[in-house]
């Protein structure tokens, strides 16, 4: 292995349960997010910032999300996209009504609102489960994207019926709108991200992570124990729907500058949800790499064409995009179903072993 | 507040009432797309009876058929080789879905089975896209749509043949289920792969036969819904809406997958005819996956579906 | 006090178990049908605290079913479970473990994807209160309730002797070993009754030594009142105060192993009656 871990052993129960119990994996996490906070905005370009990074963050933001919900908790949901327009509706009336509101305040209330309308749809889930919670979600995500087509309160009576993220700055520093720089947009997406993270790591390894995963594995037994299932899927619904809520809020105010209903769409469920299964269920580190891997293959399949003289028409590479997801899915289910994250974890211990191969 | 009650729960009576034949011109409208969403959900519960398998690329089987069809005609093949042909296909299909995603994952939770069978279906809109391309097509099966009146009542040819046909194959298929053998082995395979592979079914024969006969039931239910509406990508979202006729009818049931696809066609016109101006048209597009919400509350276990006795 | 395994003075009880007192479990002629079958008809069991009633019988006579119904799990149709006294018969699972009621289950029910850690943690989440916020940050109080329930969770692990296997995934490990991991969950919670469903299932003989060891420990020490479903005649006459025949969901016997032992209609049931 590249360094050494033996040695490090634990006389507290307190350091046995830190999120890095190897100290040098936490210098380096330290570092790396330390860098991720400065070296972007100073050294990328423009595109990568706007056509990689800022997404990234955010569709992490949604896997975290969703993750919750249905790697930790089971619950199948496919109405990501629904709650992500709750929270990007949500954002835009209440920056529109209130426009001093600091836009980063903004995004948890909206976040907040997201949460409480995933209270509601979660209810089902105590009479229904598996498949058919999966079919109730998907009420939830027509049902939502219907109501803010419909009803033009929604978009403050807007004809084209699109919302448009106004200018905001966060410290002087413009941060939505068509002023903002991309590095500012960046660092908020960042900072979000980091803090969220770090709560959903929390979540997950203490009591409420605990009950999810007891609920999912085996959720009667879990029941006789004294876990109330109602309280704990309500509450992972709504903490989910908090995190898709926010990465809605973001899609739009930080990346899209603007959208319609059809950003939100079936689509973007799916997308995130093949986040979730390609990065790993059951894992926050999976819900990173797999936005990154989503957000990747686009970029990837756009520039090696290019990059080997071919010239392909975009919407042969969207067809290839689409059979590429579908195909990497049933691959992973079968090779890794616990995704990359497992596939991480594996390599970490070959590494500890090399040269030795057992 | 009384006017919105006397809206809600009054005036779409009176107006249903107040003219007889238009009602039951919605209702045969919803009782055609009733049976339409009935013979996609019944490729459903084949292969959920069959193999434990819920393919939520059924929707996109349909797609592929229809779409393998129309543009193998639109080269030039006549009508019955390209029919041919594109039973051929299906079960060309049928055999790489068995090899390539069921045989890998055998005895894996639903879950997973599930989770793959999405992946299959953004495989195949993909592939389809990408073969024979993306604009609407028109399937043209030699059943001209128009429409006739019969005793003030508006019919449409075209939409009673296919209903026809969907009601002649719902039958074949739940006779075949109930009374063979075959059927048998079948509910066996459903209920645990392993054990029926130690028994002596052959799994892999029996896969490919029911994904075959599932991707027929596909094709068939391609060309009704192509002929009527045009062979585009948004036939793959109104097969979706099977969903909710599975939830009605449960996912095991043949005749509940009738019953469930009548009643959720039926509500739905009904709704959106009745109820949809209030608040706006288009509820179309949710109102089936509500009321099978709304079911699922009540009796989790849809219409006909068996009472899930939980064991410790 | 939170987190402290207490030992209790033991009763002293007979074989016909209690010294008088209420029993701690009264099931009063509990009646269990599904649909047209008759799981259970008209059974009444005391359990006095303290004893360790084992609970036989052939196969499908109803065993699990019982503790089901203690469980909460299922709702009798007729009958009812009196326990410390008050009825508790339409109770919901989760509150009956509030009771101080715990089990294991006939077929491992350990949650899978979880250390063998993780799930004996779950076992003390009854006692954990919630501090959503600070668990969140995982910070003050939040934090110290964690670790006091650590420290309780790794007193269990050391009394059942699972130290090196505490972060393997509990999906990872041998069928013995899961079972030892299920009756520490049940043993984190610190119950005053423990339902143990067929605790040596599929057990070689030195693993069944060892459960009736723990078991007999775990009375031992806590005084904890253990209700046990048992198929192996000698390891219910070897750790037994009180034996319960049931089959075909009545009882058929009800007293010390050696009286039921000795039984006929014990006997007739296990091995079958020739009619002529």
């Amino acid at each position: 292995m590249i360094y050494r871990e033996t040695g490090q052993f634990k006389s507290s129960y307190a350091s046995d349960q830190a999120i890095f119990p190897i100290v040098q994996d936490r210098i380096f996490v330290l570092l790396a997010v330390a860098a991720a906070f400065v070296v972007p905005p100073l050294a990328a370009d423009e595109y990568w910032l706007q056509a990689v990074l800022i997404p990234l963050l955010i569709y992490a933001l949604a896997a975290l999300g969703l993750n919750l919900l249905t790697g930790y908790a089971g619950q199948i949901s496919l109405g990501t996209g629904g709650f992500m327009a709750v929270g990007a509706y949500s954002a835009f009336k209440i920056t529109t009504a209130f426009p001093w509101l600091n836009i980063i305040v903004v995004f948890l209330l909206s976040g907040l609102i997201a949460a409480l309308v995933g209270l509601v749809f979660g209810i089902p889930s105590l009479r229904v489960k598996g498949f058919y919670l999966a079919v109730a979600t998907l009420a939830a995500q027509f049902f939502l994207i219907w109501l803010f087509n419909k009803v033009g309160w929604f978009v403050n009576y807007a004809p084209s019926g699109t919302i448009t993220a106004p200018a905001r700055n966060v410290l002087g520093v413009m941060v939505t709108g068509p002023q903002s720089s991309a590095w500012a947009r960046y660092v908020v997406a960042l900072g979000l991200l980091a803090v969220f993270a770090l709560v959903a790591k929390n979540l997950v390894r203490g009591r409420i992570g605990r009950s999810w995963m007891a609920i999912r594995d085996r959720d009667i037994a879990a029941e006789i124990i004294g876990v109330r299932p109602l309280r704990t899927k309500l509450l992972a619904f709504g903490i989910s729907s908090f995190y898709c809520g926010m990465a809605g809020a973001e899609f739009v105010f930080l990346y899209l500058g603007s959208a319609e209903t059809l950003a939100f769409d079936l689509n973007l469920s799916f997308l995130v949800l093949f986040m979730v299964i390609i990065g790993g269920l059951g894992s926050i580190l999976g819900s990173f790499l797999g936005a990154a891997f989503i957000v990747l293959i686009p970029i990837f399949l756009t520039n090696v064409p290019h990059l080997a003289g071919l010239a392909m028409p975009v919407a042969l590479q969207k067809q290839i995009e689409l059979m590429v997801f579908g195909a990497l899915i049933i691959f992973f289910l079968i090779v890794e179903p616990h995704g990359l994250a497992r596939l991480w974890q594996i390599t970490k211990e070959k590494l500890r072993l090399w040269p030795f191969p057992h | 507040m009384i006017e919105l009650l006397r809206a809600v729960l009054v005036a779409p009576f009176a107006d249903m009432a107040g003219s007889p034949a238009f009602l039951v011109e919605v209702l045969i409208g919803g009782i055609v797309a009733g049976l339409m969403y009935s013979l996609v959900a019944l490729g459903f519960v084949l292969i959920f009876k069959a193999s434990g398998v819920f393919n939520f690329a059924q929707g996109v089987m349909v797609l592929f058929a229809a779409l393998t069809l129309v543009g193998l005609m639109e080269k030039g093949v006549p009508v019955p080789i390209a029919l041919a042909l594109t039973v051929v296909v299906m079960i060309a299909l049928a055999f790489a879905i068995e090899r390539a995603v069921l045989r890998p994952l055998v005895n894996q939770e639903p879950i997973i089975l599930f989770m793959a069978t999405i992946g299959l279906n953004f495989f195949l809109e993909g592939f389809g896209e990408m073969v024979w391309g993306a604009n609407v097509k028109k399937l043209d099966i030699g059943i001209p749509d128009t429409s006739f009146i019969v005793r003030g009542v508006q019919m449409n040819r075209l939409e009673l043949t296919a209903a026809l046909t969907a009601a002649v194959l719902v039958a074949i298929l739940a006779v075949l289920f109930q009374r063979t053998r075959v059927g048998r082995a079948l509910r066996a395979v459903a209920d645990d792969h392993e054990a029926a592979l130690s028994i002596g079914i052959p799994l892999k024969t029996i896969w490919v036969v029911v994904w075959s006969v599932a991707g027929l039931v596909a094709l068939v239910a391609g060309i009704m819904w192509g002929a009527k509406s045009g062979v585009q990508f948004s036939l793959s979202l109104i097969a979706l809406k099977s969903l909710p006729v599975l939830i009605l009818g449960g996912f095991t049931s043949v005749p509940g997958a009738i019953a469930g696809g009548l009643i959720i066609g039926v509500g739905e016109k009904l709704g959106e005819v009745y109820w949809g101006p209030l608040v706006g048209g288009a509820i179309e597009n949710w109102f089936a996956y509500v009321l099978a919400l709304a079911f699922l509350l009540v009796r989790p276990q849809g219409l006909f579906g068996e009472k899930i006795i939980e064991r410790v | 006090m939170p987190g402290t395994l207490a030992a209790q003075p033991i009763p002293d009880t007979g074989p016909a178990g209690g010294l008088g007192r209420d029993p701690l479990l009264r099931v009063e002629a509990i009646t269990v049908r599904f649909g047209a079958l008759q799981a259970l008809s008209a059974v009444s069991v005391d359990v006095h605290r303290g004893e360790i009633v084992a609970i036989i019988g052939p196969n499908g006579a109803g065993k699990t079913t019982l503790l089901n119904v203690i469980s909460g799990f299922y709702h009798p149709q007729q009958g009812r479970i009196v326990y410390e006294g008050k009825d508790r018969t339409h109770l919901k699972p989760f509150d009956v473990a509030a009771l101080g009621i715990a089990r294991t289950f006939q077929n491992v029910a350990l949650f899978k994807g979880m250390t063998v850690l993780d799930n004996i943690m779950t076992g003390r989440l009854l006692k954990m209160r919630g501090h959503f916020l600070l668990d969140a940050l995982y910070w003050g109080p939040a934090k110290r309730q964690e670790l006091e329930h650590r420290a309780a969770a790794e007193r269990v692990i050391d009394f059942l002797e699972i130290q090196a296997i505490r972060k393997t995934p509990a999906g990872r490990l041998p069928y013995g070993l899961q079972k030892r991991v299920e009756l520490a969950r049940a043993l984190a919670a610190e119950p005053q009754l423990l339902l143990l469903d067929e605790p040596m299932a599929g057990m070689n003989v030195e693993e069944k030594e060892d459960m009736s060891r723990f078991i007999l420990d775990v009375h031992d020490e806590f005084g904890t009142t253990i209700v046990l479903i048992e198929h192996d005649m000698s390891v219910v006459m070897d750790i037994s105060d009180r034996v319960v025949a049931l089959d075909y969901g009545r009882k058929i016997a009800d007293g010390s192993p050696d009286a039921v032992r000795k039984d006929q209609v014990v006997i007739d049931a296990y091995l079958g009656v020739a009619h002529d």
